[in-house]
């Protein structure tokens, strides 16, 4: 293989873990609805990603959002879309469910439960962190 | 009277509690945008909120509620307006204090 082609084995070498820890609720700021953008876009490049959603983060992944009445776009829906992206390992933060009155059957989307020590050895694997 | 606003959630930062801790009896509170995670069951804030109603009035503004999928889970005791219900509210009192 020559130099100037692309390596297929040179890339899948630079697969690194990627993290993105979700912590904000949908809606009230910008945060959550960007960094499932770049979650997707970030998809294109075949990364190990793990998406994490703790604190009031959780919230973005409730069932029966409906925002009609307020004129925003209901970007839940998308989260069910990860899955064609590769995307598939989704975790949960089990304090902020229990501490909010959240159960696995109130998330629109299959998610492993952590707790905080489970959640942390995760954090301590990844190569790189992004926290919105 | 005052009508008090909060529009963040009680996991962020601590608008609920101190509003509350600021309350005349009679007095009025609108939880809007994020605030509405304030009006929950089973939840962590349950409790302070459910006791605040024995002397206050706390409403939802109930798109905001939908819009974050939480509707089934309103505190029993807290009233659901919509935007005009909001301006009503907005009139009806002397002033409005928006704990942002």
């Amino acid at each position: 293989m020559s130099e100037e082609m692309y390596d297929e084995d040179e890339y899948e070498g630079t697969i690194k873990k990627l993290m993105y820890v979700n912590r904000k609720a949908p809606y009230g700021t910008i945060y959550a609805l960007e960094s499932l953008e770049v979650v997707l876009i970030g998809a294109a490049f075949d990364q190990d990603v793990s998406l994490v959603f703790m604190d009031d983060g959780v919230y973005q992944l409730k069932k029966g959002q409906d925002t009609k009445a307020t004129e925003m776009k209901n970007f839940s829906p998308t989260y069910r879309a990860l899955e064609m992206y590769d995307v598939e390992k989704l975790f949960v933060s089990k304090e902020s469910m229990n501490e909010r009155g959240l159960s696995a059957d109130d998330l629109i989307v299959p998610v492993e439960m952590l707790d905080a020590n489970q959640m942390a050895d995760l954090m301590e694997e990844q190569d790189v962190i992004l926290t919105f | 009277m005052i009508l008090h606003t909060i529009n963040k959630s009680p996991y962020e930062n601590i608008s609920l509690e101190s509003c509350l801790a600021h309350c005349k009896p009679g007095s009025s509170v609108l939880l809007i945008e994020d605030g509405v995670y304030a009006g929950l069951k089973n939840a962590k804030f349950s409790d302070a909120v459910t006791n605040a109603m024995k002397d206050i009035n706390i409403y939802v503004l109930e798109p905001d509620l939908n819009a974050r999928g939480v509707q089934e889970m309103l505190l029993d005791g807290i009233k659901t307006v919509d935007y005009a219900g909001f301006v009503d509210l907005s009139v009806e009192h002397d002033k409005v204090q928006a704990w942002l």
